[in-house]
């Protein structure tokens, strides 16, 4: 591929976005605008979380990418050949050996280190959006710490169905200050939040970047009487056995048969190596 | 027993192959050229370049091939394309008065200086479908031919200004933001609204401009004038230290003449509103100059009566149909992490609302 530069973009454009995610870093949570470009995948597909890796890679690096947790699900694979094609990086399925992961709905279950960069795929970068839909309106709410209206939105939540119906993408508090989308992740993954890896967060369409440096402070939105729970399905996975982490539900038949196994597969499978 | 999903790769490079065959059907009927393309479908290439923002007729042909005529996916290949090619330099604002134009019309005024000249147009055609066309190797018959007039073909809107009836546009001396090069950012000014609208989908603006003629933000436009034809494209080239001709490109203008405004210290006057686009595309230009219009109610101390298309965040933020195409079809992808923590909690509610209604009817 050498019509195109090193992992695509060219050096101008990630310098752009390195400054984005270097703002991002300073303001932890903070949703920084950036000149996105358009990409040789859709837009929703993850173009801002290839445009973040792509900003992020040198040649050195070993790449994963997940979605849904799994290494093998088709936009996970066809990521990681763009980046095979493009920068000629070594990839893996180790959770442990990767340096760069782009991921889409997960956190991997294994603790991630200081060496590590978790690139985040978003479709909606603003938590506020779906109380409020003009990006004017919401820029304000969050210079002014304004966030009354997520609190009501909970507050009716509980009201109405005893909980905080919010299963994924639930809503933190970044180092006390930003209230952040986490992406659509379960909430069972959010106190993963809280890592030594660097976490960045890529929305193409949306044109915005944000980050969460190691050990920054990541807490979920709730209440003292209707604490954060982190909840899971409440089986051990039918292939490993592992009681902590998260599961799949797959239907084995019409008759109502299913089994639930872990949603991170290479978590799963090296636990059933480490077994056999 | 539970095999777990592999062969994702297999999958998706199986699915590309079975593409390629689909794309070119039955290989007993010729194959398409890019240059039948260009020439044949003229209108659909025009489209593509005008949504991909790149002025290359055979790219577009090749891109509209490749997409096997679906004219989103092809404005999808143009635009990343596009994003690939360096930038070295921009071209002198081309001068639309001095059009050589194919087609001219005005809506304004019976007869004007440079004429009425309808051109290669569909107006006044009866939409019979023609049969004969489905038999190949028609001789076309000949247009007749006149002799092209010389004289100058200067905008209508300028007959309007020298007597102050329309509002006056200043010249514009800032260089205006790139919408490709910089995040979009509100309030969004007229150039970057521009921007946006020539490069926005054709059925979405089209939809815009004529919800304002139901009343959603009625602004009573007439065309003042539809120009299409080809302007030269000038660019100053630092080494020699003079500004040479790059070539021409095909152009459709609209310049509307709308309601006009007026105030205590201000008699009333005409509105404008403005639509530029790639190629000979004259519904889009249209719809661009009535939305154009729409948006402008603020700087023209208008009300915002709350219409979609006065709403320059709903607009801009939803014209452009790569980003409206991907994020539409990105629901395909798995969500199985997501469905699942909404079956958990979905089950939790019911199973409490069930166990509570259990106990208030033993209670």
């Amino acid at each position: 591929m050498s019509d195109y530069n090193f992992a695509y973009l060219d050096e101008q454009t990630k310098r752009m976005i390195r400054r984005a995610i270097l703002k991002g870093v300073a303001v932890p949570g903070y949703q920084v605008p950036f000149a996105s470009r358009e990409m040789p995948m859709p837009y929703g597909w993850g173009t801002g979380g290839v445009q973040v890796t792509a900003a992020c890679l040198t040649p050195e690096d070993r790449l994963k990418v997940i979605d849904q947790g799994a290494d093998d699900t088709t936009n996970a694979v066809s990521i990681r050949k763009f980046f095979e094609k493009t920068a000629e990086v070594a990839v893996t399925e180790r959770t442990g050996e990767a340096t760069i992961i782009q991921t889409r709905h997960r956190i991997p279950e294994e603790a991630l280190t200081e060496d590590q960069i978790l690139v985040y795929q978003v479709p909606i970068p603003e938590p506020l959006r779906f109380l409020e839909p003009s990006e004017v309106e919401t820029r304000k709410m969050h210079a002014l710490e304004d966030y009354g209206l997520m609190h009501v939105k909970l507050y009716e939540d509980i009201s109405r169905h005893g909980e905080i119906a919010t299963a994924y993408a639930y809503p933190v508090k970044v180092e006390g200050r930003y209230v952040m989308d986490p992406s659509p992740i379960p909430k069972f993954d959010n106190p993963k939040l809280e890592s030594a890896a660097l976490q960045l967060f890529g929305a193409g369409r949306e044109q915005r970047i944000y980050a969460v440096p190691p050990f920054t402070q990541v807490v979920s939105l709730d209440f003292d009487d209707h604490p954060f729970d982190p909840s899971k399905a409440p089986h051990p996975c039918a292939l490993c056995g592992a009681e902590d982490s998260y599961l799949d539900e797959v239907i084995t038949d019409d008759a109502g048969s299913r089994m639930f196994v872990c949603s991170d597969t290479d978590f799963c499978a090296s636990r059933r190596e480490a077994a056999a | 027993m539970y095999v777990a999903v592999k062969g994702g790769e297999r999958a998706i490079d199986n699915a590309h192959a079975w593409l390629a065959e689909e794309r070119r059907g039955d290989t007993d009927i010729a194959e398409l050229s890019i240059a039948q393309i260009r020439e044949q479908l003229a209108l659909a290439v025009n489209r593509v370049m005008a949504e991909g923002s790149l002025y290359d007729p055979d790219l577009a042909a090749l891109a509209i091939k490749q997409a096997r005529g679906d004219l989103i996916e092809a404005v999808f290949l143009i635009r990343a394309y596009r994003t690939t090619l360096p930038r070295f330099g921009a071209s002198h604002p081309v001068d639309t008065g001095a059009m050589d134009c194919d087609r001219r019309i005005s809506a304004t005024f019976k007869d004007l200086p440079g004429g009425q000249i309808l051109g290669p147009t569909f107006d006044y055609t009866h939409r019979l479908l023609d049969f004969a066309l489905a038999a190949e190797g028609l001789e076309v018959p000949e247009a007749p031919q006149g002799v092209p007039s010389d004289a100058p073909v200067p905008h209508v809107t300028d007959f309007l200004a020298r007597e102050d009836l329309i509002q006056g546009e200043p010249d514009g001396l800032a260089t205006p933001r790139d919408l490709t090069r910089e995040p979009l950012d509100f309030p969004a000014d007229r150039p970057l609204r521009l921007q946006a609208l020539t490069r926005g989908d054709e059925g979405f603006v089209l939809s815009m401009a004529y919800s304002t003629q139901r009343g959603y933000g009625r602004n009573h436009p007439f065309v003042g004038e539809l120009r299409i034809g080809t302007v030269p494209v000038e660019m100053d080239i630092p080494e020699l230290g003079f500004s040479i001709e790059l070539g021409e490109v095909v152009l459709t203008e609209c310049e509307t003449v709308n309601q006009f405004t007026g105030s205590k210290s201000e008699p009333p006057q005409f509105t404008r509103g403005y639509g530029l686009v790639f190629g000979q595309t004259e519904r889009k230009a249209i719809s661009m100059a009535l939305v154009d219009r729409a948006l402008r109610w603020e700087e023209l101390g208008e009300d915002n009566v709350g219409a979609p298309a006065q709403d320059a965040e709903f607009v801009l933020y939803h014209s452009d149909n790569v980003q409206a195409t991907g994020f539409l079809e990105h629901i395909k992808l798995p969500h199985y992490v997501d469905f699942q923590s909404e079956l958990e909690l979905i089950r939790r509610l019911r199973a409490e609302a069930l166990a509570a209604t259990r106990q208030e009817a033993a209670e």
